[in-house]
């Protein structure tokens, strides 16, 4: 089975990068960018049975930093 | 004082600060990431700068779950010292030894350059040869030092003294300017700025000599 982690920083943390992607965006022509928020996505690739509580428990504990950062899983 | 000095693939800072120990005084150690223990009699372990494990996932993420960070948050938690310099305060913040964490500086340059730093307070081990209030001229190269927490989070820093050291001109973002802060216990300490680097004249300067000395000076006695 596969799952897939979207982890992406925080509303209210600072996204320099996503802000340098907009101003690129504006830079090429393209009006009307509010706003860029740049995250990444992990693909797992796991043994049947992996439940999606185990997916959460390796979120929580290396794939996101809590601290700054929100995930979401998508199993299948 | 006896210093162990972690090497991880990507380190780059351990022998600097393995020579600024010994110049201080310390017997040091060198600890490899897969070592599960850390050395009989201990009194410190120094994390330094690099680029750990090519800085995957999150800087320090990786470090941060190796078999010897168990050992040195073990330490930390029999009252251990543990100093962060760099990528090691990034480490300290990833295992969870400190609050927060450290994003890409909002220029996004990397940068590398001396700067002022402010010593914000002398009441620990790592600052009591210093005076509070000082500035001192210490170097800086990361890409990720602007340091983030909650407001709640620097409120308490700001409240317990346990801001270290902040920029005297904010140079990647960092919150309320801070360069380095301590643990509840004040025995552990990450930093972003390079002492190990301006310990010797050869580096052009030695502002940073006054952290080794006044952790030999409190541990000779401890």
């Amino acid at each position: 089975m596969k799952a897939r982690v979207h982890v992406m920083l925080k509303n209210g943390v600072l996204d320099p990068q996503g802000e340098a992607v907009r101003h690129a965006l504006g830079a090429l022509g393209f009006d009307g960018v509010n706003g860029v928020r740049q995250g990444k996505v992990i693909e797992l690739d796991l043994a049947e049975g992996t439940t999606e509580a185990d997916v959460t428990a390796m979120c929580e504990k290396l794939l996101a930093n809590t601290v700054i950062e929100s995930y979401s899983v998508e199993l299948g | 004082m006896h210093a162990a000095v972690v090497v991880f693939p990507g380190s780059n800072c351990d022998r600097d600060l393995a020579v600024a120990f010994k110049a201080a005084g310390a017997k040091v150690s060198m600890v490899w990431h897969k070592d599960s223990e850390l050395p009989q009699g201990v009194d410190i372990v120094g994390i330094p700068g690099g680029f750990s494990y090519g800085d995957y996932l999150r800087c320090g993420a990786i470090a941060a779950k190796s078999p010897v960070c168990r050992s040195v948050a073990a330490h930390a938690e029999r009252g251990g010292y543990v100093l962060g310099i760099c990528n090691g305060f990034q480490v300290l913040t990833e295992t969870g030894l400190l609050p927060g964490a450290l994003l890409r500086n909002a220029g996004l340059k990397y940068i590398c350059k001396t700067i002022g730093l402010k010593v914000e307070t002398t009441a620990s081990d790592y600052t009591s040869d210093y005076t509070a209030g000082q500035i001192i001229d210490i170097p800086i190269a990361h890409h990720d030092g602007n340091y983030f927490a909650d407001a709640e989070t620097i409120a308490r820093l700001r409240g317990e003294d346990r801001v270290a050291f902040s920029y005297a001109e904010n140079p990647n973002g960092a919150q309320d300017d801070i360069a380095g802060i301590l643990s509840e216990n004040r025995r552990v300490l990450g930093m972003m700025p390079h002492p190990e680097r301006a310990a010797d004249p050869v580096h052009g300067g030695i502002d940073g000599l006054a952290l080794f000395r006044s952790l030999t000076g409190a541990l000779a006695t401890a």
